[in-house]
């Protein structure tokens, strides 16, 4: 599926989508750089199963978050179709003071890993996951140091 | 009255009712690092892995949003320390790519260059800690491990000469490297490379031909490419799952359009076939670096030379993915910036992270001893794992 094939496609089925990024003027212009989805929150879910079944992205690259202070979270995550090289960044804004989503793991395997990080850093709560439990950090680790509200040198006791 | 005769038979008929959990490191030999596995064992057999990481976590992420565009480059080599060029690398390229700044076409061979030797230098270490995880099979194990050693410490020289580093280089640089290649080291590194190219023939054979090595790489780990497109695994291990996807052809960056090579790829998927699809990279590494030497062309190094503060770099709003082919897959960073001299955000996707996710997927169905070869066949850099 080409690009232009893939916008068109997103368009029909998830109407209130918005989708971004560069049409191909040359293949190479192009190559390797994602069409950028952004998605109501309810949708994530089976826009990643429309992303993996329908578009052929079954090669899950990485997922993560962004804080916009007041705006909310944002979930991002991008997914790769590796025989065309058609890319999928897609996001969704959680809103302000909302940290819930749903998880990918029922579509994609490799989410799981990567939302434990989300939720260890983000304090993301991801709906589905089979094991959402801290991943980098300690078990005993408070806070979720990713937030802009949490500060660099926020001590950690008894070592500072 | 009966004597107790010795039991003829260990562990057959185990009816699996009794499991045992063992700890594996984080202080094991073989977790290449701080890897913690959680094994349940059934008898010999593992049958489920909790493995933990994070031990050597920095929070480079957050780092990250504390330094410049000028000061982190040199940080981002402590996420992989096995092939620092290739952090730098996506770090340098996400922030160009939102900036829309340009890299002279002798910087990009420049970069080229030093990716690949790090490909070489990276692949050597591997190789070499791998046969000596699987020690015993390998008659004595440490022989391949200090050839490959003593071929690492070749490249490092080179590295020491043209950065002054060996191991962490802040070689690269928002628009550009930071150094030029010093008189007669093109000639060196041709020496250099050469010597590597007429040894890798010897490794094969040291390997090829023993029995032990092939019963313990052969058929162990198996990783089918549903698996390994599902979690998301990427470079020697995806490739040896039958997946023709290399970043250097697949989506060209840094003029690594202009060098010939070939991508290998294996079909089956188990340990054998990632050892197979590296020892075929080091000889296309060796390749691209002769043809980048042979064809490097004159000119400025970088398009932002001399630096006078830290701050001087300044990216406009926007965001980019940016991602190369390290030696253990796809290092990607991917980079929000806000208008100063930090990154508002920016994310690893480190490699080994991904890689490290199939182990729980892959492991359970093998003895243990197989543990020691499926983790080694993965490659993983625990810095790169935990940031």
């Amino acid at each position: 599926m080409t690009r232009q094939q893939a916008r068109t496609s997103i368009g029909e089925r998830f109407g209130s989508a918005q989708v971004e990024g560069e049409l191909p003027a040359s293949a190479e212009a192009t190559a390797g750089k994602p069409l950028v989805v952004t998605l109501p929150v309810d949708q994530w879910l089976a826009f990643a199963r429309f992303a993996k079944d329908t578009l052929g992205c079954r090669f899950f690259s990485f997922s993560t978050a962004v804080d916009w202070k007041e705006q909310g979270l944002e979930v991002v995550a991008k997914v790769d179709n590796l025989d065309s090289g058609l890319a999928v960044l897609m996001k969704t804004k959680l809103g302000p003071g909302v940290s819930a989503c749903q998880s990918l793991v029922p579509v994609y395997r490799g989410a799981d890993w990567m939302e434990r990080e989300c939720y260890d850093m983000f304090g993301i709560r991801f709906d589905g996951h089979p094991d959402l439990r801290r991943i980098l950090l300690g078990d005993d680790w408070v806070g979720h140091p990713l937030l802009k509200s949490y500060a660099v040198d926020t001590p950690y006791p008894p070592y500072r | 009255m009966t004597t107790a005769s010795a039991p003829t038979r260990v562990e057959l008929d185990y009816s699996g009712g009794e499991r045992l959990t063992m700890n594996m490191g984080p202080q094991h030999p073989s977790a290449h690092g701080v890897f913690r596995a959680i094994l349940t064992l059934e008898g010999e057999t593992v049958v489920g892995v909790d493995a933990v990481i994070g031990y050597l976590h920095r929070c480079h992420e957050k780092l990250s949003e504390t330094l410049t565009y000028a000061q982190y480059p040199s940080i981002a080599s402590k996420t992989d320390y096995v092939a620092a060029m290739t952090s730098e690398f996506a770090y340098v390229m996400a922030a160009e790519s939102i900036g829309k700044i340009e890299v002279p076409k002798r910087g990009q061979y420049l970069r080229v260059i030093t990716a690949e030797l790090q490909r070489i230098a990276s692949h050597l270490l591997w190789l070499g800690t791998w046969c000596m995880d699987m020690g015993g099979a390998l008659g004595g194990g440490a022989t391949i491990f200090l050839y490959a050693i003593r071929e690492r410490e070749m490249i490092l020289d080179l590295f020491e000469s043209l950065v002054g580093a060996r191991l962490l280089y802040g070689f690269f640089q928002v628009g550009g490297t930071r150094y030029d290649i010093p008189a007669g080291w093109a000639d060196s590194c041709r020496k250099t490379i050469a010597d590597i190219d007429s040894r890798i023939g010897e490794y094969e054979g040291l390997l090829e031909d023993n029995p032990f090595f092939q019963a313990r790489a052969k058929g162990v780990g198996l990783i089918s490419r549903d698996l390994a497109e599902d979690v998301g695994i990427s470079g020697p291990l995806l490739r040896g799952s039958g997946v023709n996807f290399d970043l250097r052809k697949s989506a060209p960056y840094s003029s690594y359009e202009d060098f010939t090579f070939n991508v290998p790829v294996e079909t089956a998927g188990d340990c054998f076939a990632r050892y197979r699809v590296r020892m075929v990279e080091f000889r296309e590494s060796i390749a691209i670096v002769r043809q980048a030497l042979d064809k490097l062309p004159d000119g400025p190094i970088s398009s932002r030379p001399g630096l006078k503060s830290v701050a001087q770099i300044r990216i406009p709003k926007g965001e980019a993915y940016a991602r190369v082919e390290g030696p253990r897959g796809e290092v990607g960073c991917y980079l929000i910036a806000d208008g100063s001299a930090k990154p508002y955000r920016m994310k690893w996707r480190g490699a080994s992270f991904s890689n490290l996710a199939v182990l729980p997927h892959i492991i359970p169905g093998h003895k243990v001893a197989d543990v020691v070869a499926i983790m080694g066949s993965v490659d993983p850099v625990f810095g790169e794992v935990d940031r």
